[in-house]
């Protein structure tokens, strides 16, 4: 099947998954793995970064998941949390075996909007997924960017997802990484405190830079009000959201946020225009 | 436009015969479970005849009535998207076969419905949905199949039911578009007759195999005269402002708490509204493993699960799914698809529990808004 082709069946029948195979199997945290997966006949699906996947373990349900791989090339990649049943059933699938696929969906990152800008990553725990896409376009066109930061933080270092890369991006001499955690214990020796407090070391220019940032929703506001109070428009700074999910066409209702639709209008926001309804309780 | 026909009650009969003989399920008013409920109808004998409803806040009793009319009633408890959009439908079937899994998608149903009796309002609701299921990126290829082959026999309204609040959200009583012939039913000498109108090439069509006749000027302004009856007998009214606005300006209105004070979250309003569309899905599996496969059903933001994310429900709170329901359907969805989502049809007013009102509740916060803006005013 070709790529063109695979997109097109996805179209016509976008209630109805793609069978693909896990090629890939690894433990990224206690709780999260990240499966490769080959879809049939070798077609390849397009996706934007931040863009995400239904994925199907078939006999137990669909969950939707963030896309976490290189849009560039190489197999299809989603690193899952184990928290329900759908995404326990995920993690658990082995190589060879087969699992659901539809999507792409939704409204990724902003990356045209952020050629020639200071670009700010800001990731919470398993948020660095479905940015890692956003970070390997930035490094593989890095020279459309301005000064691209990493800032990065996790509950404790055991929960560092992607570890071995943050590292080497850490090496690196063309993005600056920052990583925090919550709780630590004696060996670790990097910063200990919630995300935000690393935004004060980062460096940008304020009047000319893009801030991406997944996480906690909680995490993600408070981050935002700090981008703020740094200078950054509303309308530079853009959110990953998180909703029920059960059909990512905008038919089933469920991720409904004020006049949004999660899955179709999102889950890329601006924070000017979400800022007024996440501060509202229970929205 | 201005051309309309007569025919009397034989001609009904005719029509319901003519549907079926070109292959269409005919569905119309029946009565059952002490209700009119939709149903397939072969004969006239099958239509609601002399029977009314009456309709309050929170109550629904069919009624005789005084003549013989078919079509004597407001709206019954279900609505057209039960047919169109079903309750239940399964979405696809999976077969593992080694490391493989065959997923083989459910046709969409061949089926050809023909509707008899669709209100003005539900017409406004299945163009409604229409925008949702069919007018965006993505087609539901189940709804899309039924409501292409669709023939739509719209009946005017002769009767406002107590909850009916049409008027005041422009959607009816008259059937102004999306029919293949409108009826209105009137009194003629010697028994019952309907003046027909013509809504689709489809609908001119089937009207000239039919025994009718040319209506008069003055049969024309009976039928009118008996739409404008019923306009002017609305139970209810939506307030006459800006409601996309004013829901906008008070997601943190404390009637949010109040109604939720009185509100049991059954879902019965979300159940009967004809506009609202939200599903989920259900995977099922045999015992080995092998076969699954996965149905969607209707849900309700009313619902827990409804928005439930690891670590629980976006919405725990009665006060916050109320909202999310009537801010969805009265504001919201002005955002989403550009018309609003309530046609004013009432029934999700008779048909809760405990009565609550959306025009009231609408009113409530309105009427608020204007007492604060006296008191700003004052000071």
């Amino acid at each position: 099947m070709s790529d063109a082709a695979f997109a097109t069946l996805m179209h016509a029948q976008p209630m109805v998954p793609q069978v693909a195979h896990v090629r890939g199997r690894r433990k990224d945290t206690p709780d999260a793995w990240t499966l490769d997966l080959e879809l049939a006949n070798g077609a390849r699906l397009i996706y934007a970064p931040g863009q995400f996947n239904m994925l199907t373990a078939f006999g137990v349900g669909e969950a939707a998941i963030s896309v976490s791989g290189d849009p560039a090339g190489g197999p299809l990649i989603h690193t899952i949390r184990a928290v329900g049943p759908v995404s326990r059933a995920l993690t658990a699938l082995e190589p060879g075996d087969p699992i659901g696929v539809r999507g792409p969906f939704g409204v990724g990152w902003p990356m045209a909007q952020a050629e020639g800008k200071d670009v700010l990553l800001v990731a919470g725990g398993l948020g660095l997924a479905p940015l890692r896409p956003a970070l390997y376009r930035l490094l593989g066109e890095r020279a459309r960017f301005g000064r691209v930061t990493l800032l990065f933080g996790a509950r404790t270092p055991e929960d560092i997802v992607f570890r071995h890369e943050v590292e080497s991006w850490r090496a690196r001499f063309d993005i600056d990484v920052d990583v925090t955690v919550d709780h630590a214990a004696s060996e670790w020796h990097g910063h200990v405190g919630v995300v935000t407090t690393l935004i004060s070391r980062a460096t940008f220019d304020p009047c000319n830079a893009l801030a991406m940032i997944c996480g906690p929703e909680v995490m993600m506001r408070f981050v935002a009000m700090a981008l703020v109070e740094k200078g950054f428009g509303e309308d530079a700074i853009y959110l990953s959201m998180e909703r029920n999910m059960k059909c990512a066409i905008g038919h089933c209702g469920h991720c409904q946020l004020g006049p949004t639709f999660i899955c179709r209008d999102g889950p890329v926001f601006t924070y000017a225009q979400l800022k007024r309804f996440l501060a509202i309780k229970e929205l | 436009m201005s051309e309309r026909s007569i025919f009397r009650e034989e001609g009904l009969q005719a029509l319901i015969e003519a549907l079926s003989r070109r292959g269409f399920r005919v569905i119309g008013p029946t009565i059952g479970d002490g209700a009119i409920i939709y149903d397939d109808v072969e004969a006239l004998g099958d239509l609601p005849r002399g029977y009314t409803d009456e309709q309050e806040a929170g109550r629904y009793r069919l009624a005789r009535r005084d003549d013989a009319a078919l079509f004597g009633y407001a709206v019954g408890p279900q609505s057209w998207k039960r047919f169109l959009h079903q309750p239940l439908l399964r979405l696809w079937r999976a077969e593992r076969k080694g490391q493989d899994v065959i997923v083989e998608a459910e046709p969409p149903a061949t089926e050809k419905l023909a509707f008899l009796g669709v209100r003005a309002c539900e017409l406004h609701a299945i163009e409604i949905q229409d925008r949702v299921l069919i007018g965006g990126d993505y087609v539901d290829p189940h709804y899309e199949s039924k409501r292409e082959g669709a023939f739509i026999v719209a009946v005017n309204c002769g009767t406002a039911g107590g909850t009916c609040f049409c008027v005041s959200m422009n959607t009816g009583p008259r059937a102004t578009r999306g029919f293949d012939l409108a009826l209105t039913e009137l009194t003629l000498e010697g028994g019952n007759g309907f003046l027909v109108e013509v809504g689709s090439p489809a609908g001119a069509e089937l009207l000239a195999e039919l025994p009718s006749r040319p209506a008069s000027r003055e049969e024309m302004d009976d039928g009118d005269a008996v739409v404008a009856r019923t306009a002017a007998s609305m139970g209810r009214a939506m307030p006459a402002e800006d409601i996309h606005a004013l829901l906008m300006r008070n997601l943190d209105h404390e009637r949010w708490d109040e109604v939720a004070q009185r509100c049991l979250s059954c879902a019965n309003c979300t159940m009967v509204c004809p506009t609202c569309f939200c599903t989920s899905v259900e995977d099922h599996n045999d015992l080995s493993g092998a076969e699954s496969s996965r149905t969607r059903r209707w849900d309700s933001c009313f619902t827990m699960d409804y928005s439930y994310i690891h670590g629980g429900s976006v919405r725990p709170g009665v006060a916050s799914r109320y909202r999310q329901w009537m801010t969805h359907k009265l504001s919201t969805w002005f955002d989403q698809f550009g018309t609003s989502g309530c046609v004013g049809c009432g029934r999700c007013i008779t048909w809760c529990p405990v009565g609550i009102d959306i025009t009231e509740e609408t009113r409530a916060i309105s009427d608020s808004e204007k007492l604060l803006g006296a008191a700003d005013g004052k000071s």
